[in-house]
């Protein structure tokens, strides 16, 4: 099967790949172009520490072919973390010690940006709901939503994209 | 020189937190390096069978296939973890020689240039086998007849010449015969897979120098180290091995499985050496916490002292012991709960069947043998009408009251720690209880 070559938006900027037919969005971030934070779980949907988010939505890049995503922008963990200091996601989760080993935390930040996004002030049952699909065996969730509740909070303070 | 020691009574900061929360932390699978092989296994389909050929010649013209190694290659092929602390006899093979034991053990590794090459190629490897009875249950595989596990004929461990770890304290039939009630249990639980999210993994890099830098997630660095240098037969400091950061453990990473054959492939190839495990690797062939059943006969009298425990338990160690063996010397140990009883009886079997290898996870040994126990002590306080505390405090270990393996108990504290969690729990507990504390008995209270 030929490669064909696909382009889409990595953050701000355009990248361009060579794949082969079927080639997940997470082999491309992860073997092509070094973007490691996308982590490698299962490789079948079933862990959440693969989730980028496309055109604003999350998706499991495990199960997603690069060639769905030309055109598009996605967002990774590298895209969100500013050049300096902290996105307030990252600051709440580094606070409340929302990670044990740290491998669900890249899956968690990128989960809790997309709902951030949509919904500011999102209850701890919301928050709850929208982590269902990213699975963390160390910590326990709740660190994880209070982390997401306090970055709600933060947010809506007025601290977007202030370096902290 | 020295800073002052300031840390105790405050919230520091983890060093590896900026590095979780922005992706920066390295894992072993994200790293790469130039040249790097991809390693896949193939692995048996069945749960026991004589092995009596591998064919490579359909994987060997795979685009991208470099070379197989199969047990012969091995250096030391026959090897046991726990080696290290005397346990013997070596058990485990590295790679498998002409038995297979349980469904998914480790057979040849192949090793290609891309990880599709090396999985292609794993699928056109032809194995000959002949398929042999299979046993799954402790109990079944200790009956005469059973299906015999191990290489050297027993499908229990022995410990000191005996099938089982056992631990004596007192006569435990002459407390039954005294008891004004015998209360029996038995219980089982499954075993459960660790499942942290990053699965278990190295790439073994050779240097220039002649050396050989292992990243690896094991939990358990020196052992890996040491038991590779035992399989490869090189002098330990041949081997760096880099660890530390491990995407969770739960004791699913301390077993010696990925870094010798992955050191092999770098020596055998002069080239890096990726292997990791997939999602169904993990799950379905890395060891597990073992399957128990664990039977309990206690001779109670009518006003709740428990006087005389027997506990016989199996440990499903699966086809391999790896650390099960210490496994059921801490639940021997612990088994007969911190209750101060006068005859106890503990006979702990480490047990081979077909199922994938058992192992460590999280207190291994003792959480289960507590699952038991502690069910077992409500039913005990079911039978003579009592309530679960006051049993607890009844027969909770003072300072002074032998342990069932004849060590005296120094530091008790399970009377204090009952009353710290009734108050946390905001149960009320009798005055009779609330005054108890563990110091030593008086001889009023005697008998223990």
């Amino acid at each position: 099967m030929a490669s064909t070559i696909v382009t889409f938006e990595l953050g701000d900027r355009e990248v361009e790949v060579m794949v082969r037919p079927l080639t997940t969005l997470q082999a491309v971030l992860r073997g092509q172009l070094g973007a490691t934070a996308t982590k490698e779980g299962c490789r079948q949907g079933g862990c959440g520490s693969c989730t980028v988010l496309v055109d604003g939505a999350p998706v499991l890049s495990c199960l997603l072919p690069v060639e769905d995503v030309a055109g598009r922008r996605v967002t990774t963990l590298e895209t969100v973390t500013p050049s300096e200091g902290l996105h307030p996601i990252q600051q709440a989760f580094l606070d409340a010690n929302a990670y044990q080993c740290g491998y669900c935390t890249p899956g968690m930040v990128m989960l809790a940006k997309a709902l951030l996004d949509h919904d500011p002030d999102p209850g701890e049952e919301t928050i709850a709901q929208a982590l269902t699909g990213n699975v963390c065996r160390c910590t326990g969730y709740r660190p994880i939503i209070e982390a997401v509740g306090t970055a709600a909070d933060a947010l809506r303070d007025g601290d977007a994209g202030q370096p902290r | 020189m020295s800073a002052p020691l300031n840390v105790v009574g405050r919230s520091v900061d983890r060093s590896d937190g900026i590095g979780h929360v922005t992706g920066r932390t390295l894992y072993t699978g994200d790293r790469t390096f130039p040249g790097m092989l991809h390693l896949r296994m193939v692995r048996s389909p069945v749960h026991h069978a004589r092995l009596r050929g591998i064919d490579l010649s359909a994987a060997e013209r795979v685009p991208g296939f470099v070379r197989a190694l199969t047990a012969g290659d091995v250096p030391h092929n026959r090897y046991t973890i726990l080696s290290l602390i005397g346990v013997e006899p070596e058990e485990e093979f590295v790679l498998a020689e002409d038995r297979v034991r349980f469904k998914g053990e480790a057979i040849a590794a192949v090793l290609a240039e891309t990880e599709e090459a090396a999985l292609e190629a794993v699928s056109k490897v032809r194995l000959d086998l002949e398929e042999l009875p299979a046993v799954f249950d402790v109990e079944e595989a200790l009956r005469p007849g059973a299906p015999v596990v191990t290489h050297w004929g027993s499908n229990t461990f022995m410990y000191e010449g005996h099938p089982c770890r056992r631990v004596r304290l007192g006569d435990v039939e002459a407390g039954f015969a005294q008891a004004d009630h015998i209360v029996e249990g038995v219980y089982n639980t499954s075993p459960i897979e660790q499942a942290p999210i990053e699965t278990t993994g190295c790439i073994a890099v050779p240097e220039a120098n002649g050396r050989y830098t292992v990243y690896t997630n094991t939990q358990a660095l020196y052992f890996s180290l040491d038991n590779t240098a035992i399989i490869l037969q090189v002098p330990g400091n041949r081997l760096h091995f880099v660890g530390g950061t491990v995407g969770g453990g739960f004791g699913g990473k301390v077993d010696v499985i990925v870094e010798p054959i992955a050191t092999l492939a770098a020596m055998r190839t002069n080239r890096p050496v990726r292997y990791v495990y997939s999602r169904s690797e993990e799950m379905q062939v890395s060891s597990t916490r073992s399957a128990w059943r664990i039977y309990f006969k206690d001779g109670v009298m009518n006003d709740g002292r428990i006087i005389a425990r027997k506990v016989t338990s199996y440990a499903d160690s699966g086809a391999y012991s790896r650390q099960t063996p210490y496994s059921l010397t801490k639940h021997a140990a612990n088994v007969g709960g911190p209750y101060a009883i006068p005859n106890v009886s503990i006979d702990a079997y480490c047990v081979y069947t077909n199922r994938q290898p058992s192992s460590a996870m999280r207190g291994f040994g003792v959480t289960m043998g507590s699952f038991a126990l502690e069910v077992q002590m409500d039913k005990i306080a079911e039978v003579v009408g009592l309530d679960p505390w006051t049993i607890r405090f009844l027969n909770a270990y003072r300072n002074g009251d032998l342990k069932p393996h004849r060590k005296p108990a120094e530091d008790a504290t399970l009377i204090e720690t009952m009353q710290a969690a009734a108050a946390l729990v905001g149960h009320e507990l009798p005055a009779e209880l609330l005054a108890m504390t563990s110091a030593p008995r008086t001889d009023r209270e005697g008998g223990r």
